[in-house]
């Protein structure tokens, strides 16, 4: 079949389906998690009870996860509407109301994807989508990701067309000229590394996607793989014919089955299409592509320790030079480049390198995308042109943070990155500009902190992750980081002495500097940029014994404030999940600090109108009996 | 030690596979998904299968978070610890489970009735902290949620293990 042809076909097969009434429900992960399954079951049986006929189709993920489970209904005639927290419970109302009859339903609208509509929003209006750029999301949630006419009906695949029929030397200029660079992080630019690999001697040659997203915090190569896996295909069957490989690997790690799953189906009718597979187009070039499952190491996002896991090894990094693209998979040259690289493939071929480098900054071209979670209003995912400022993506795209609190850090890049102040966001998001902060683009995770969370907690938290995840090959990283740890772990517990903050860094940067890899590289960045840029909060700990943000176990306490205690009232009674909270009905309720484990649910539970629980920060503040039992507790928890 | 369903279901799993080098983390995880936890005789087969030596077979398998040497429990309990959960306080969900499970993290319950484990990040973070049990994300928790979440899942493993007995006594 001419690919004429297979457009043609796709086209009328989404002709049609615009023709009819259909239903488009999210059920990516985070749009399962929130209960998609349940809304997605309550929409069959109510079709089917009421005897409708109407399309219901599962797409990925909008990246508006704060409003999931997402519905969106689409009738040939009116506009379409999208649905936000749909419970199963509504969906007899949409479907009486705007699939059986004319009213839309609006009260229950996140917007309309049509304009004109007074009651709601036309939804790329929104003033999140002001700020918005989507390319490599654009298709995420209107189109079927298990069905590859979806996306040929809405231009996928022509760039492949366009590409095998220029020279493979073009092509690299093309994205050379795009100014593309890694999205996985580094930022190494794409075209550089494609024409070292096209250059090397040695056959055959591979090509490599990593889709092994590890950092904490980060979901979008998820996302894009779970929405709209074929642009990733498509840009790798560009890649193979630009380098001359004809296999390709794509390393996806087993915590994303669903990712997986979707991935299998692509690839499957990509090769039913014979749009991947022998002699594709009948240009003579084949290009195959099989699924490697990562085994859950974080390591193995590293490139030649990514290489080691798919050979079959331990994923343990090895020095570079020689770079993959001399010398990657078997010895073999190799293209190694993340998902959401391959994703902007396609866009370059087809809309040219002058269009994608007018998008972005000097040295930073096209979009990011970003990941927010933590301490916002609005969790999701958004696509931003580079060197939009972090303000700019915190309050005006993810609506700030939540329930009147201040802001107070932002992490970027996960284990990596950094934590930035409230001064420095207005740094714009690139690569060169967080770099110089001190923090590092990374993989896009974003995940925001409020004046409740303990940056000293924070940096613990993630050399406690990174020394877990150490592949233990270097001395720096494997040690080093344990070292680090250790010291910050005193420090939470209120052990330490003045002089450990300057081991602190010196060992922070023996360890950047010794370590054979970035995992032990970047490590210490989290404690290097808390130290930078809240050391008052470090001193605090272990000049005061005081944790400020009255997080540290140790150092903080749970108190009920006799005075303000109503005694009639045990909520916190009967929740304390550790039975820490004593006092019968009418009595003042007090808590055992011995037994108590600082989960917070007394302090939770207490209504607002007596607001009787405190947090004590040192310990220090307990009355004596209470701070004797408090050290009690500590003690045995110790042992 | 494994029975004889597990050795054929096994040797099954082996002969589907070429015997590359490349297929040793594919092997273990399609192993682990029939047995459930990768036995020690199962790894000797593949060391076997594949021609390696036995200690590359167990370095391979140790390295990776993936893999388990022992059977989990009938329902699956994992704790998210990426940053998003740790922020929301997820270190009291995984600590809540311990009290309320009686077993440490990585340990299974003497029952088999429930194992526990720490994931990092499984990508819900504007859902945390989260829980997961068997396949279903409980999202939001509290240590008091997790008190309520945990009581169906050990209903229903009483009801299966009075059930087992008394057909154990007929």
């Amino acid at each position: 079949m001419t690919f004429q042809k297979i457009q043609n076909q796709a086209k009328s097969e989404w002709e049609t389906l615009q023709n009819n009434t259909y239903i488009l429900i999210g059920t990516a992960t985070c749009g399962k998690a929130a209960g998609a399954l349940a809304t997605l079951e309550a929409l069959e049986k109510e079709l089917s009870r009421q005897n409708v006929d109407a399309k219901i189709i599962q797409v990925g993920c909008m990246g508006l996860c704060y409003a999931e489970p997402l519905v969106t209904i689409s009738k040939p005639d009116s506009f379409r509407v999208v649905y936000h927290n749909v419970t199963p419970e509504l969906v007899p109302r949409l479907i009486e109301g705007y699939i059986m009859g004319d009213d839309p339903c609006l009260e229950l609208a996140l917007g309309t994807l049509e304009g004109g509509e007074e009651e709601a929003p036309y939804i790329p209006e929104l003033s999140r989508f002001e700020h918005e750029l989507r390319l490599v999301l654009h298709r995420c949630g209107y189109i079927d990701p298990a069905n590859i006419n979806h996306y040929i009906a809405n231009g996928g695949y022509s760039s492949l067309g366009k590409a095998l029929k220029m020279q493979p030397e073009e092509i690299i200029e093309k994205v050379k000229n795009s100014g593309l660079r890694g999205r996985g992080g580094a930022g190494f630019p794409t075209g550089q590394k494609w024409e070292f690999c096209h250059k090397a001697e040695g056959e055959p040659k591979y090509v490599v996607c990593n889709a092994d997203e590890g950092d904490p915090g980060a979901f979008m190569d998820r996302v894009v793989l779970e929405s709209d896996p074929q642009q990733v295909i498509e840009g790798m069957i560009i890649g193979g014919y630009a380098v001359s490989a004809r296999q390709g690997y794509i390393y996806v790690r087993a915590e994303y089955p669903l990712a997986i799953e979707r991935l299998e189906i692509a690839l499957k009718q990509a090769e039913e299409l014979g749009l991947l597979g022998d002699n594709i187009f009948g240009s003579g070039f084949s290009f195959h592509i099989e699924l490697a499952m990562g085994a859950g190491a974080f390591v193995s996002g590293e490139e030649t320790a990514l290489m080691a896991a798919v050979e079959g090894e331990m994923s343990t990094p090895r020095p570079r030079p020689p770079y993959p693209a001399q010398a990657g998979l078997w010895g073999k040259p190799t293209l190694l480049n993340n998902v959401k690289t391959f994703a902007n493939i396609p866009l370059i071929i087809e809309r040219g390198a002058d269009w994608f480098s007018s998008i972005g900054t000097e040295g930073s071209k096209g979009t990011a995308v970003f990941t927010l979670a933590g301490k916002v209003n609005n969790a999701g995912l958004a696509e931003v042109p580079m060197g939009k400022t972090l303000r700019e993506l915190l309050y005006d795209i993810a609506g700030g943070i939540p329930k009147g609190k201040s802001f107070k850090a932002v992490q970027i890049g996960g284990p990596s990155g950094g934590c930035l102040p409230e001064s420095l966001l207005d740094t714009p998001l690139d690569y060169d500009s967080l770099r110089e902060a001190g923090s590092m683009l990374g993989s896009g995770g974003m995940i925001a902190m409020d004046e409740d969370n303990c940056m000293v907690d924070v940096a613990r938290f993630f050399l406690d992750f990174t020394t877990k995840e150490s592949c233990g090959k270097c001395t720096p990283c494997r040690l080093g980081t344990l070292q680090m740890l250790h010291i910050l772990e005193d420090i939470t517990v209120g052990k330490a002495e003045a002089k450990d903050l300057d081991l602190l860094i010196e060992l922070a940067e023996d360890v950047k500097a010794g370590s054979l890899c970035a995992l032990g590289g970047t490590a210490p960045n989290p404690v290097l940029t808390t130290m930078k840029y809240f050391r008052g909060e470090y001193e605090a700990h272990i000049l005061e014994k005081r944790c400020p943000a009255k997080v540290c176990p140790e150092l903080t306490a749970y108190y009920i404030l006799p005075d303000k205690c109503e005694r009639s009232c045990e909520h916190c009674v009967l929740t304390c999940p550790t039975e820490a909270v004593k006092g019968e009905k009418g009595e003042i309720k007090v808590i055992d600090q011995e037994k108590c484990v600082n989960c917070g649910t007394c302090m939770d539970v207490c209504p607002p109108e007596y607001n009787a629980v405190i947090k004590l920060s040192p310990i220090t503040q307990l009355p004596p009996e209470d701070l004797a039992a408090k050290e009690r507790g500590i003690a045995q928890q110790v042992a | 030690m494994i029975g004889t369903k597990e050795t054929e279901q096994l040797i099954e799993t082996l002969s589907s596979y070429s015997k590359e080098r490349k297929n040793l983390v594919p092997l273990l995880q399609e192993v682990q998904a029939k047995l459930g936890y990768l036995a020690t005789e199962a790894m000797r087969e593949i060391a076997s299968f594949l021609a390696i030596p036995e200690v590359e077979v167990y370095g391979v398998a140790t390295f990776y978070n993936q893999f388990r040497f022992v059977p989990l429990g009938k329902h699956h309990a994992r704790v998210c610890m990426g940053t998003a959960c740790h922020l929301a306080r997820g270190k009291l969900i995984l600590e809540a489970l311990e009290r309320e499970l009686g077993i440490k993290v990585g340990e299974t319950s003497e029952d088999g009735g429930f194992s526990l484990e720490r994931v990092a990040c499984v990508g819900c973070c504007m859902l945390a902290p989260v829980m997961i049990i068997g396949d279903e994300i409980h999202p939001k928790m509290t240590p008091f949620k997790v008190e309520e979440d945990l009581i169906p899942y050990k209903q229903e493993f009483q009801e299966e293990s009075s059930s087992e007995e008394q057909a154990g006594e007929h």
